[in-house]
């Protein structure tokens, strides 16, 4: 019910949404909660596990209760706190966990079921038979007790993530964390103040009382006014701080466009990382409940949640309010709803003592001991010492006390103190390095003291960073005492619930302490006890303290659950912000890419690079095909293919020879100038970790190149040889990967296509196998290199990348003039493979030099990164699996990779196992399948027979186990 | 978790490549005994507390950077240059 004259909402602007399909009005500055309690919807929900009737219980962040979807489709957004969602015209939201519909649910069965779903019900009930744990329990339990839904479609939403850095942090915008900003700011430092409200304010916003003799609502907006003129400050309304980490960093959830109908391209959320110097923490307090018999039935609250809905909002939860405190920060419900001219039924003050004589009736000495009515609050009963009276209400407003926002303060291990004159746990200064606390969270709860503690903290934080302090200006404000009695439950019969999000009573907690659950974190996972989206905010103090009863231990002793990020719930999509397809996986492109995909070529990855797997020509159907074509074309004519992802370092210096002797097995220093030489490098524990040509351009120029794969470690692992073992190095490195295009042009006609290109003789005579150097390629200063990944007489020839696409296309253009043309990486490999040249699926990091048969290049003369180990005793000898080749004998449909080898009459089962295959093709060359493979003493077993047998894809083939090198044996070809 | 880089002040953790224990740098001549070369390859200890590691500032300036933090507390107490702490060990 709307209350006239009241409120901070913008009457003059009408908001209309639907809730469950039916239209609901409100106005600009409602939340679904507000907007739903003043048109006197109370039934908002259903419970996780008894689908329990549920309504509105908090204001803010922590609520339990008014869990709802919102949007629909792809947008549809499940477990929305209707007490946070700002509405908006055409909002659509819908209750969740019911079936059929939230006023007739089914599910509530679960309800008249309770006595057998008490707490570790699962564990007990659902042991036997196994196999119906997967197919018939959990299928039941996930239909009948859960949350909302994800829609199940890509989610489309845009999401950020940003950094920000400051010098205060001031976190919450309340009346501590608004004087502590304004203090700060005064100061000159860089602020950025951060809440997670839609307005700054804090309780200000929700109290009718004065500061400096203005509504404290208009304080704070003056406040506001003047943060927001300084240059030195940022303010950051819907941002919760979600959890503090090393070094003063804060993750931070900014709802960006929740609230809006049309997010005009902005993101729906943003993801923080703020860094500041100092932090001062002002997060408040959260109003706790008190345990007693159907305390969940809607229409019961937090009675500080019924002042905010009728003094920011304009709404009455009730017609005859209730108000049940222990405490005398309760009375002031009363007095507001009073003075809003809501009536107040009776306040049920636990105390003796409580104060009387405000206008309304107190009844001291009372406590409640149960509610009526399903759907909606229609009385409760309350029992005093002259015994038990029934009092007809729509609305009970609760007060337990507070308990400080302490959980920020805690995410780095730290532990909260108990504080037996607020009856809850407070924060311990330095839990966090560089943050402090004020105001509510730190256990002070007047406004006078709040706005003391947020200046003097700040005044504190700026005088470390080596501003002035500044003169201390504190408004006049209210400086009431809290006076509290504790009361956690009301003892009784029947079930009276701590945790509403997650359905636990007081029952399930003394049935944990009886069955011996009695460590707090024991009893949490047992009872599901803070387990729920809302971590227990409003429920965890209270089942501490019945377990504390229950095991006879007091609070302090029995201690606080663990306290982690996230302080409200994150999306996921938020968190992994822009790291979804392309940011997940950046692609790398060469300098031809674009010209293969226009000629058709398919893509593949080579990490992030891609490269052309193959050309299809007109009627070529199969892959196959144009592989098979492309490698005669190599062997025939002359092929052109795209090498560029190749790494390459460039180094130089006086000791770049030196350098290179150390990280590679064989030897550097003695290469002529204009010479390439193939280099083996391995890891310091001796297995191989690279592999790749290094020319040497100059007495202290040499360019290696590396695997595309190796890249990077290769780049990190020289760097690391440099300047963790051999700083003394007169020498420098840098990759040079993306500065250079290179092509490989492979084939009898290859010096053909070139003499044609570069300006130079290339010859064999003035250009050998091996040999390297500077080139002009059409006016441009490129480099070749004459070597070979396919057997045949072969250069490559790079330029600076920005010629790249050019050149091939001239390259391209040429070679199909001379009955040759483009070959993809399928070729490329078929033509390897039949040359027995290896790659990472030989090279896989656990094979030696040894292993593929180069242990003569780990050089006997000098010492090498992985010499020493690789001489342990098992990295060589008999045992050990050695490269080898495979040709099928007799009638094989084809060779397969990953495949195991066994000796021909044995079983085939993992104890007979004599190796594997790493790589096979079809060759065109010699008409059959190849394969490469590691068997155990496999150099002395040439001509003998394996069966390859591949139990993933059910292939067997026999095969004859020959050398590596199947083709042209002798290299006359590549040196020709 | 930012470090400071010598050369590039501090930067996100983001940036660095972490490889493990600085006894990396204290590599054994190739005629150190099997124990000397199976500790400098293999055993490392796990202390709760101080420790030093190598960090490469990979997305940044390319330097190797020995790293004093403490395990406990997560603070970073020193950044240097892997090839100064090499040259002064040298």
């Amino acid at each position: 019910m709307r209350v006239a004259g009241k409120g901070q909402v913008d009457r003059g602007k009408r908001v209309n949404f639907t809730f469950d399909g039916h239209r609901v009005q409100g106005f600009a500055g409602d939340t679904v909660a507000s907007a739903l309690l003043a048109n006197d919807i109370k039934l908002v929900a259903r419970s996780f596990k008894y689908h329990r009737p549920r309504g509105v219980i908090g204001a803010g962040s922590e609520e339990a209760n008014a869990l709802v979807t919102v949007g629909r489709g792809a947008h549809q957004e499940p477990n929305v706190r209707a007490t946070v969602q700002e509405i908006y015209d055409g909002l659509e939201v819908r209750s969740q966990n019911r079936w059929p519909s939230l006023n007739v649910d089914l599910l509530a069965i679960n309800d008249l079921a309770a006595p057998f779903l008490g707490a570790g019900f699962y564990y007990k009930t659902f042991m036997w038979p196994k196999a119906f744990w997967e197919r018939v329990y959990e299928p039941i339990i996930r239909r009948s007790a859960g949350l909302g839904a994800l829609s199940g479609a890509h989610n489309e939403d845009l999401y950020e993530k940003a950094f920000a850095r400051c010098d205060v942090l001031v976190i919450g915008a309340g009346p501590a964390g608004l004087m502590a900003a304004l203090t700060a700011a005064r100061a000159g430092a860089e602020v950025l103040l951060a809440d997670e409200d839609s307005v700054f304010g804090g309780r200000l916003n929700s109290e009718r009382e004065e500061i400096d003799g203005i509504a404290a609502a208009e304080w704070a907006a003056d406040v506001v006014d003047e943060l927001a003129a300084l240059p030195n400050v940022r303010l950051m309304l819907r941002t919760t701080v979600t959890g503090a980490y090393d070094q003063g960093t804060f993750g931070a959830l900014e709802r960006v466009s929740h609230h809006l109908s049309d997010a005009a391209g902005r993101p729906l959320e943003c993801f923080w990382r703020i860094v500041a110097k100092r932090t001062i923490l002002c997060a408040g307090a959260i109003e706790r409940p008190i345990a007693f018999r159907n305390n969940d039935r809607p229409g019961i609250m937090s009675a500080a949640a019924v002042r905010t809905y009728v003094t920011r909002y304009g709404v009455a939860p009730g017609r005859a309010v209730t108000v049940f405190t222990n405490n005398d920060d309760g009375h002031r419900t009363a007095r507001d709803l009073k003075a809003a001219g809501v009536h107040v039924t009776a306040v049920l003050d636990s105390r003796k003592d409580g104060p009387v004589g405000q206008g309304y009736p107190v009844i001291r000495g009372a406590e409640v001991c149960d509610a009526g009515g399903r759907k909606a609050l229609e009385s409760v009963t309350y029992r005093t010492v002259s015994g038990e009276e029934k009092l007809g209400t729509d609305c009970l407003a609760v007060s337990g006390g507070w308990n400080p926002s302490v959980h920020l303060t805690c995410h780095m291990n730290g532990r909260p103190e108990w504080r037996e004159d607020i009856q809850s746990f407070g924060p311990v200064e330095g839990m966090v390095p560089g943050l402090t606390t004020a105001g509510a969270c730190n256990g002070t709860f007047s406004t006078l003291g709040a706005l003391l503690e947020g200046a003097s903290k700040a005044r504190e934080a700026v005088e470390v960073l080596g501003f002035e302090r500044g003169a201390m200006d504190l408004p006049t404000a209210e400086d009431a005492p809290y006076n509290l009695t504790p009361l956690w439950a009301v003892a009784g019969n029947g079930r009276a619930w701590l945790d509403f999000q997650n359905d636990v009573t007081v029952k399930d907690v003394k049935q944990a302490a009886k069955e011996n659950f009695r460590s707090v974190e024991h009893m949490k996972r047992y009872t599901t006890q803070g387990m729920a989206p809302d971590q227990g905010k409003i429920s965890s103090m209270g089942a501490l303290a019945v377990l504390a009863d229950a095991t006879g231990r007091g609070i302090p002793e029995t201690g606080t659950t663990t306290f982690r990020p996230p302080f409200v719930p994150v999306s996921i999509a938020a968190l992994g912000a822009g790291a979804q397809g392309i940011g997940f996986a950046p692609e790398r492109f060469t300098t031809s890419h674009a010209v293969s995909v226009s000629d058709g070529a398919p893509m593949i990855e080579a990490g992030l690079w891609y490269r052309p797997s193959y050309y299809p020509k007109a009627g070529e159907t199969k892959w196959r095909q144009s592989c098979d074509r492309e490698v005669q074309l190599v062997r025939n004519a002359v092929g052109v293919c795209d090498v560029s992802t190749l790494g390459k370092i460039d180094i130089q210096g006086p000791d770049a020879g030196a350098l290179l002797d150390f990280v590679y097995t064989n030897t550097f220093s003695t290469l002529k100038a204009g010479k390439v030489r193939y280099g083996l490098m391995l890891r310091e524990d001796g297995t191989v970790m690279d592999d790749g040509t290094c020319a040497r351009l100059g007495k202290d120029h040499f360019v290696m190149t590396t695997t595309t794969a190796a890249a990077g470690p290769v780049m990190r692992h020289l760097e690391y040889v440099y300047q963790c073992l051999r700083p003394e190095l007169d020498v420098s490195m840098v990759s040079v990967t993306e500065q250079w295009a290179q092509f490989a042009v492979a084939g009898p006609k290859s010096r053909e296509l070139l003499a044609g290109i570069v300006g130079e003789e290339i010859d064999n005579e003035s250009f050998p196998f091996m040999g390297c150097g500077e080139v002009t390629v059409g006016g441009v200063r490129g480099r070749l290199f004459r070597i070979s990944f396919s057997g045949e007489l072969a250069y490559e020839i790079a330029v600076p990348a920005r010629y790249g696409e050019s050149l091939y296309q001239v390259l391209v253009q040429k070679a199909e003039a001379l009955g040759g043309g483009a070959y993809g990486m399928e070729a490329l490999n078929v033509l390897r493979i039949e040359k027995g040249f290896i790659t990472h699926s030989e090279i896989h990091g656990r094979t030696t030099a040894f292993d593929i048969g180069m242990e003569r290049m780990v050089s006997a003369k000098k010492d090498c990164i992985g010499k020493t180990m690789s001489e342990r005793p098992g990295l060589s000898g008999a045992e050990r699996e050695q490269l080898v080749g495979l040709k099928p004998v007799g009638a094989v449909k084809q060779l397969t990779a990953g495949a195991h080898l066994f000796e021909p009459d044995a079983e085939p089962v993992r104890e007979n196992e004599q190796g594997y295959t790493t790589s096979v093709g079809f060759s065109p060359t010699t008409e059959c399948f190849l394969g490469l493979a590691f068997l155990r003493n496999g150099r002395a077993r040439h001509g003998q027979q394996v069966v390859m047998v591949d139990h993933l894809r059910g292939v067997t083939a026999r095969c004859e186990v020959c050398d590596p090198v199947f083709f042209d044996p002798e290299g006359g070809r590549m040196r020709g | 978790m930012r470090l400071t880089c010598p050369h590039c002040g501090e930067r996100d953790r983001r940036e660095f490549y972490y490889q493990g224990d600085a006894v990396a740098l204290n590599r054994p001549g190739p005629d150190a005994s099997d124990v000397v070369w199976d500790d400098y390859l293999h055993n490392r200890d796990n202390p709760a507390g101080m420790t030093r590691d190598l960090w490469y500032h990979e997305g940044g300036c390319g330097a190797w950077i020995v790293v004093t933090r403490n395990t406990l507390t997560h603070e970073v107490l020193a950044t240097e240059l892997a090839s100064d702490v090499k040259e002064v060990s040298a």
